[in-house]
């Protein structure tokens, strides 16, 4: 399958990949203009005109658009033209991805009252002829107040005990005692068979929870029985929401007060996890055949990455929320230069290639006819970042794995390697830096200085190349085209860049826009399906940042530390649930909102949606809609401006 | 050969497998022969990792290529990949845990029947810090095994019996507190015959692809050349 696009590869590299990495890069993938045709998405050039045909179905698929996305924009689910993922992966995806397309949808379906519909950005730049009536509302609002769309936020202090979230549920107390303690978790997510046999459980032991699990499987399975499938109900001020995945029943409890479509997506999430384990067809025969089996067992192992998963999603997960991924910030020129390093080195093996560091996308390389999924590099990204058994384990890893999205029929093979430790560069080498890299000549401005939160709560340093092919025996050839990779990356100094990029972490707001009473922000590019967000480090609603994270705290504190990370962990869910809030006010069916303002007792927030972008910002309860609007103008120009630096566009292509 | 050319000391490339059940602590005792270094709550392996440590013998450097599986029963039919051309294998269990015992001796009669004729295979008890010989001699006195908190289920003489009637190296360590570890490694090193590490692969772990006996990716062949079959003890 994936072998096919060789073939095709050959004539590509000549074009894609026209000059060696040092030299000036040539124009951003020049060759796919004429590509355009082909897709809806047209290459996005220095300045792409946005186009609303971005289709709902494509906004789950990380694509980039350079008009290869044409051969994949179908369902989500069978976006890869794996003739395994039949009919049987539609329903995979769909009873979420349904959810959120009709939502996108509505948004959207105001398109055609737009002029040549302009994205946020090319909006705020200025251009009256292309003014959306985002733009207009949010111009009047600033004027008027008016036309907004407000809702009140949830009170704070809902948020009571989410520092011991995680703690576990001790063996040793009573079962009186542990199950208060269970009863007190915030998030619990569950998965049985349809036989009620349980499997998974993120807290307390399945012995704990057996009983909780019969009374949930009576309950699904009653209303299965009659042919009325149970999305989800409340109790007290805990929401219950069942997904139902063929023999598996995928339960969440959440008092974090997020929408159902949200919650559901993330069990998706887990889900996808089960099938990168086992692949769908595996799953189908082992219920087949016994209907009764007991899953843990070929899921041994799973329940890390599961709970890391499941964690993440507690926490707050900008990725999942808004189905994007991040990327590192790096020049255009830089990017370029690193794509064709990679490119230049590929194995035949090679079906994926990425770079990552601290858990965001620094290059991708692909063959023409394959996208890479979020939800497949979510689980990716979870392996290697948040759980730590590759990351500890030293060396080199090879991993098979099933990617649901791709294929989830059959298993990858995945090589990793993480550099380690401290290259010989400082560890802040920005600018000054040697440069044997040629330096950027895209033409924008320098834009450095703008960021400085160095310590967020993932290693932002740890960099790691992943290779994945469809062959088990392609080691050896991937780790030598990782040799060579790691070796010119080290010589040519792009190794040094990555790091430095990954160590200036994301940008402080005030850094983006000086003097904007924003506190924090997420912006995602819906057409190239990533986010990027304002450093987390500080607390939103009321001090504004610019204060450093304390990493320079003495080492006899570790009381403080340890309350200072409880801190840090509930600023991030506080800040989660805002955007969770907004973000499902926006998305929710009918709801035709472009822009929506929400004022709470302790912080005030704005969303806006145009058809190519997301922009929801946070800041403290006093600031004024107009402040608030104006500061998200600048955030979006800024955005826009920095659109080739924030994200991929294109990739590698072979 | 692949030796030719080199400098004072000859030096070859040894690969080595490690075998055995779920956290017995293969991982952990690569950890400590490579990086000198524990993890208490280890996570288990997914796939495989891969790593490479020198050994200095007096006569020569034995570079060996790890590999360190997964111990969890789905990963188990990947392990023909790994010890297809391995000239070594640790084939570990758990001595606070009888049926990792039996777990390691299904993988030495698959080792048996399936590898290289020339492997040399080390059985290794591990967790001997949880025993009452604790870190010390490693003498096995199963009297004691019962009583005064002495977490040990498989005695010495059992496994060392077993191990003797098929030729294997037999070792008890502590991936913790580090003991005996080395010696596994050195052990393996001095067993492994010389015919064997002339066919070795030069000491650069990343191929050349031009090379034409290429087993480490083919592995078309079940063998390389060299060593008949040859106890290693
Ligand atoms: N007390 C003690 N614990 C050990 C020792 N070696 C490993 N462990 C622990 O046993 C657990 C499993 O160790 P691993 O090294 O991950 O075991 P493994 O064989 O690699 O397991 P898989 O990768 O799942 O096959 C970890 O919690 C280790 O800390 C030892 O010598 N003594
Ligand atoms: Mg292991």
């Amino acid at each position: 399958m994936p072998r096919e696009a060789d073939a095709e590869s050959n004539n590509d590299t000549s074009k894609v990949n026209p000059s060696p990495s040092p030299s000036p890069p040539p124009p951003p993938l020049p060759p796919r203009r004429k590509l355009s045709s082909e897709g809806p998405i047209q290459v996005a050039t220095a300045r792409p005109t946005p186009t609303t045909a971005v289709t709902p179905i494509d906004i789950s698929t990380l694509s980039f658009p350079d008009g290869s996305r044409g051969t994949f924009s179908t369902n989500a689910a069978q976006g890869v033209s794996t003739p395994a993922a039949s009919g049987y992966a539609t329903p995979v995806r769909d009873p979420i991805g349904a959810g959120d397309f009709s939502d996108s949808m509505s948004v959207m379906s105001l398109a055609p009252t737009l002029p040549p519909p302009g994205d946020l950005a090319s909006l705020v730049a200025g251009d009256l002829t292309r003014k959306s009536r985002a733009w207009n509302l949010l111009r009047s609002q600033a004027e008027t107040a008016e036309p907004f769309e407000s809702i009140e936020l949830g009170a704070p202090g809902e948020l009571a005990g989410f520092e011991r979230e995680f703690d576990e549920i001790p063996d040793d107390a009573s079962d009186d005692t542990r199950l208060a303690i269970w009863k007190s978790k915030m998030k619990h997510y569950m998965i049985l068979s349809s036989a009620g046999k349980p499997i998974y459980s993120r807290h307390g032991d399945l012995s704990l929870v057996n009983g909780y699990m019969g009374v949930v499987q009576t309950i699904i399975s009653f209303y299965e029985g009659a042919n009325n499938p149970l999305l989800g109900f409340t109790a007290g001020n805990a929401r219950f929401v069942i997904a139902i995945k063929g023999p598996l029943y995928f339960v969440a409890v959440s008092k974090l007060g997020e929408s159902d479509t949200q919650i559901r997506s993330q069990l998706e999430a887990l889900y996808m996890q089960i099938l990168s384990t086992l692949t769908l067809p595996t799953l189908k025969n082992i219920f087949v055949n016994r209907p009764s089996t007991d899953l843990r067992k070929p899921l041994e192992g799973t329940e890390s990455l599961l709970s890391s998963l499941a964690d993440s999603f507690t926490k707050g997960s900008p990725s999942t929320l808004l189905s994007g991924l991040e990327c590192l910030r790096l020049r255009k020129s830089h990017r370029h230069a690193l794509n064709n390093i990679f490119l230049k080195n590929r194995s035949e093996k090679l079906l994926y290639g990425l770079i990552v560091a601290g858990g965001k996308l620094v290059s991708v390389i692909r063959p023409r006819k394959h996208s890479l999924h979020p939800s497949d590099l979510q689980l990716i990204f979870n392996m290697l970042f948040e759980s730590g058994g590759i990351k500890s384990g030293g060396g080199e890893s090879w991993i098979p794995l099933c990617l649901p999205a791709f294929n989830n029929s059959g298993y990858l093979y995945m090589y990793v390697s993480f550099f380690d430790g401290e290259p010989a560069e400082g560890p802040s080498a920005e600018g000054d830096q040697q440069r044997p890299v040629s330096p950027g000549n895209d033409g924008d401005g320098d834009g450095d200085g703008d960021g400085d939160d160095r310590n967020e709560d993932e290693d932002e340093d740890e960099i790691a190349i992943i290779l994945i092919s469809p062959d088990k025996e392609s080691f050896y050839d991937l780790k030598e085209m990782r040799d060579k990779l790691a070796s010119q990356l080290t010589k040519t100094g792009h190794l040094a860049l990555i790091r430095a990029a990954a160590r200036h972490g994301r940008p402080q707001v005030q850094a983006i826009a000086p003097g904007a009473q924003i506190s924090h922000f997420l912006y995602k590019s819906r057409a190239n399906v990533q986010f990027c967000m304002s450093a987390l480090a500080s607390p939103p609603p009321s001090h504004h940042h610019h204060h450093h994270p304390p990493d320079h705290t003495p080492p006899a504190a570790t009381a403080t530390a340890a309350a200072a990370a409880a801190d840090q962990l509930l600023t991030r869910r506080r800040l989660m649930s805002l955007y969770h809030e907004l973000h499902a006010t926006m998305h929710a069916k009918h709801a035709h909102l472009r822009v929506l303002h929400a004022a709470g007792a302790d912080a005030a927030s704005l969303a806006w949606i145009t058809p190519v972008a997301e922009l929801y910002c946070v800041a403290g309860p006093h600031v004024s809609r107009a402040a608030m609007a104006q500061g998200a103008a600048r955030v979006a120009q800024w955005a826009r401006r920095e659109e080739e630096r924030l994200f991929i566009i294109g990739g590698g292509v072979f | 050969m692949a030796d030719s050319g080199n400098a004072p000391k000859p030096s070859s490339s040894v690969k080595l497998v490690l075998l055995g059940e779920a956290a017995v602590g293969k991982s952990s005792l690569v950890l400590r022969f490579v990086n000198n270094d524990f993890q208490e709550n280890k996570e288990p392996t997914i796939g495989a990792a891969f790593l490479t440590q020198k050994c200095n013998l007096p006569t020569r450097t034995i570079k060996f290529e790890i590999w360190d599986t997964a111990g969890q029963e789905r990963f188990a039919s990947l392990a023909p990949m790994y010890y297809r051309n391995a000239q070594a294998a640790l084939v570990v269990y758990d001595l606070t845990k009888p049926t990792s015992l039996i777990k390691a001796k299904h993988w030495v009669a698959e080792l048996q029947r399936q590898a290289s004729p020339g492997i040399v295979i080390s059985l290794v008890g591990n967790k001997l810090d949880l025993t009452n010989d604790g870190a010390g001699d490693g003498g096995g006195e199963e009297g004691a095994a019962e009583d005064s908190g002495d977490a040990r289920k498989v005695t010495t003489e059992e496994a060392k019996t077993y191990a003797e009637d098929e030729g294997l190296l037999f070792f008890e360590t502590s991936a913790k507190t580090g003991y005996n570890v080395t010696e596994v490694f050195t052990a393996i090193a001095n067993s492994i015959p010389e015919t064997s590490l002339k066919t070795a692969r030069g000491p650069n772990a990343s191929h050349a692809p031009s090379r034409t006996e290429e087993q480490r990716v083919n592995l078309n062949g079940p063998r390389d050349s060299g060593a008949k079959d040859s106890c290693a003890c």
